[in-house]
């Protein structure tokens, strides 16, 4: 097993890599010279000219590309042209309000999905197991920005019980989810934000739960005088390990993927900031937000692979 | 609780399957029989025609012109005068962009999955067949791509390049490459070290009737189903891009920006904001039913 997690580090390497040439090259998908993305459309000769030297863009490309990768290594991702803070600074605090939406998303996605999917599960082939399988279809067809605006219209528009936009009242800095001022702002993007995963783990919990009952082992325990609940309990231990795994990619797919979300809900998250980069052609916010965004997916793919391989010990991976 | 396990639908289609014995049906046949008795499948199927159609007859069908504004009109509620599902915020009848806004949505969501198909079904289909350090090189760089969550390579992409409906596209089939190449690869290597195409080289078949006729009469299945339901995805994350301002450009009718056009005057409209989400809803989840009633009838498992 130290085998197989040696070679699935290492396996993460090249990728990453792959992931900051990506993000390098973003630049010159941008049309126009790679240096005005940089700076402000005002800038004048000598600061371009300072630039292109301090950047090397008068060098050649995989020399530019080293460059740019030991500056990215140290944290330097460049300064945002609308804010001129560093870009690095920006997309951190930005990810932490993203960490706690998808968090928030992808346990109550979890939650549900588990008492959606073990019952289908359990009474697979009835009427309860197609409306599952309906809703789960319906989770993932929904436009969340769609959802989104239609959980505004009547929770906000309508009967004014929740605030349509923001993260907190008016001059808070920081989120207190004790706090019912606070948390009410979290609960409409949480529930569009979950949808998507309320899908997914409802189809892989129903799949699991049923592949396992389908067992032999399982008219073992019945025969030997289990109650129902009991069996069901084996049942969903035996399940657990491959829901986990996916509910932990859905957390990694919803913090790279909560751009529409966000900014529907002016949630200042990551997602927000990558929307607002572009609009106005932030291009350092956009290529930093991006990389670290990136990254962040193939961490949590990485770790989930792991534990998966730690906790199952039925996974015996050469 | 055997009974229960199988289901007394499952046990019906089997009476019904098993009963013919005699008969022997070609594949098609019974993909077809199967799909018949779908009514799920064969609605949502029906559903798709008439978005495609009322698409394509947008001209004569929408009651009115859908780029001509009127600043007297602005805003104006459902059933205004003879703007059926009022106007938006320069006055433009909803009614004939949302019948118009299907043909960019629709554009938008089919072409970049058609020529994602294409071009990661070859690339798959090549790592698959040759394999060795080509396959390595193809899969290596798609695995680079699995690194971003679709939405975000799609903005990403879209983003630095400046948006518009072509960047749109581009950026969109780029997103699907890498899934249809992996699919392709997977099938294609299965297939390849089978008796039947060590026997079709044996009897002196070409490298080319080898992959035409063994490889991808084995292959195109597996890739058609899975892009089958990648038109779904497409059409959301397509409309998604509109709705950041990344896909189609103003004046034009599209379902994803009208939406979040509209949205600026949700507390005067609400109703009708909605409207154009709706479509996206509707189309996405027919492209997504028929799909999986095509996958379980085509499953030869089944």
């Amino acid at each position: 097993m130290w085998h197989y997690i040696a070679r699935r580090i290492l396996y993460a390497i090249p990728i990453g890599i792959g992931v900051t040439v990506f993000c390098f090259a973003l630049v010159f998908l941008a049309p126009g010279n790679p240096v005005q993305m940089l700076l402000p459309a005002d800038a004048s000769q000598e600061t371009i000219d300072l630039i292109m030297k301090t950047y090397g863009f008068d060098k050649p490309l995989p020399l530019q590309y080293l460059t740019w990768l030991e500056r990215a290594i140290v944290g330097d991702l460049g300064m945002s042209i609308q804010t001129n803070r560093p870009v690095l600074d920006e997309v951190l605090k930005a990810l932490s309000n993203t960490i706690f939406l998808s968090a928030g998303a992808v346990m109550l996605a979890f939650t549900i999905a588990f008492i959606f999917g073990t019952t289908a599960a359990y009474y697979r082939g009835s009427l309860i197991d197609r409306g599952v399988t309906a809703l789960s279809i319906i989770g993932v067809s929904v436009p969340s920005y769609w959802l989104g605006i239609v959980l505004v219209i009547i929770f906000a528009v309508d009967l004014n019980w929740l605030p349509a936009t923001g993260m907190g009242p008016k001059g808070s800095e920081t989120f207190n989810i004790f706090s019912w001022d606070h948390f009410k702002y979290i609960i409409m993007p949480v529930i569009t934000m979950s949808m998507v995963p309320v899908g997914i783990i409802t189809r892989t919990t129903r799949s699991a739960v049923a592949e396992v009952l389908g067992n032999d082992f399982v008219n073992t325990l019945r025969a030997k005088g289990l109650s129902e609940f009991a069996v069901i309990r084996h049942a969903i231990k035996n399940a657990m390990p491959q829901i986990l795994a996916v509910m932990g990619l859905q957390f990694g797919y919803l913090m790279g993927g909560s751009i529409l979300v966000e900014t529907i809900f002016n949630w200042p998250g990551s997602g927000f900031l990558l929307s607002k980069a572009i609009l106005t052609r932030d291009i350092p916010v956009l290529q930093g937000a991006i990389l670290i965004l990136a990254l962040c997916f193939v961490f949590t793919n990485l770790v989930v692979d792991l534990v998966q391989t730690s906790v199952d010990p039925r996974i015996k991976r050469a | 609780m055997t009974d229960m396990s199988i289901g007394n639908a499952s046990l019906l289609r089997l009476a019904e399957e098993e009963a013919p014995a005699t008969k022997v049906r070609s594949y098609w046949q019974m993909v077809g029989y199967r799909l018949r008795y779908d009514y799920v499948t064969l609605f949502f199927a029906a559903l798709i025609i008439a978005i495609v159609l009322m698409s394509i007859f947008a001209p004569w069908i929408a009651p009115k012109d859908p780029y001509k504004t009127s600043m007297a009109f602005r805003l104006k509620p459902i059933a205004f005068r003879d703007f059926w599902l009022g106007t938006d915020e320069l006055g433009r009848d909803i009614l004939s962009r949302l019948i118009y806004g299907g043909r960019m949505s629709l554009l938008m969501g089919l072409v970049p999955v058609v020529i994602a198909t294409f071009i990661g079904g070859t690339l798959g289909v090549i790592a698959g067949f040759i394999g060795g350090s080509v396959n390595m090189m193809i899969m290596r760089t798609m695995d680079v791509f699995y690194a971003f969550p679709s939405i975000l390579l799609a903005v990403a992409i879209s983003g630095a390049m400046g948006g518009g409906m072509v960047n749109g596209m581009v950026a969109l089939t780029l997103v699907f490459i890498p899934p249809l190449c992996r699919i392709a690869e997977t099938a294609t290597t299965q297939v390849r070290n089978l008796d039947f195409v060590e026997a079709a080289r044996a009897s002196g078949g070409s490298t080319l009737s080898i992959v035409g006729t063994h490889i991808l009469g084995n292959v195109l299945g597996p890739i058609f189903i899975y892009a089958s339901g990648l038109v779904s995805v497409s059409i959301l994350i397509a409309s998604g891009l509109s709705f950041l301002g990344l896909g189609v450009e103003p004046p034009n009718p599209d379902w994803g920006l009208m939406l979040s056009t509209l949205r600026q005057s949700i507390y005067v409209n609400p109703i009708v904001c909605a409207l154009p989400g709706a479509m996206i809803f509707i189309t996405s989840l027919s492209f997504n039913l028929v799909s999986d009633g095509l996958r379980q009838a085509m499953d030869v498992r089944m």
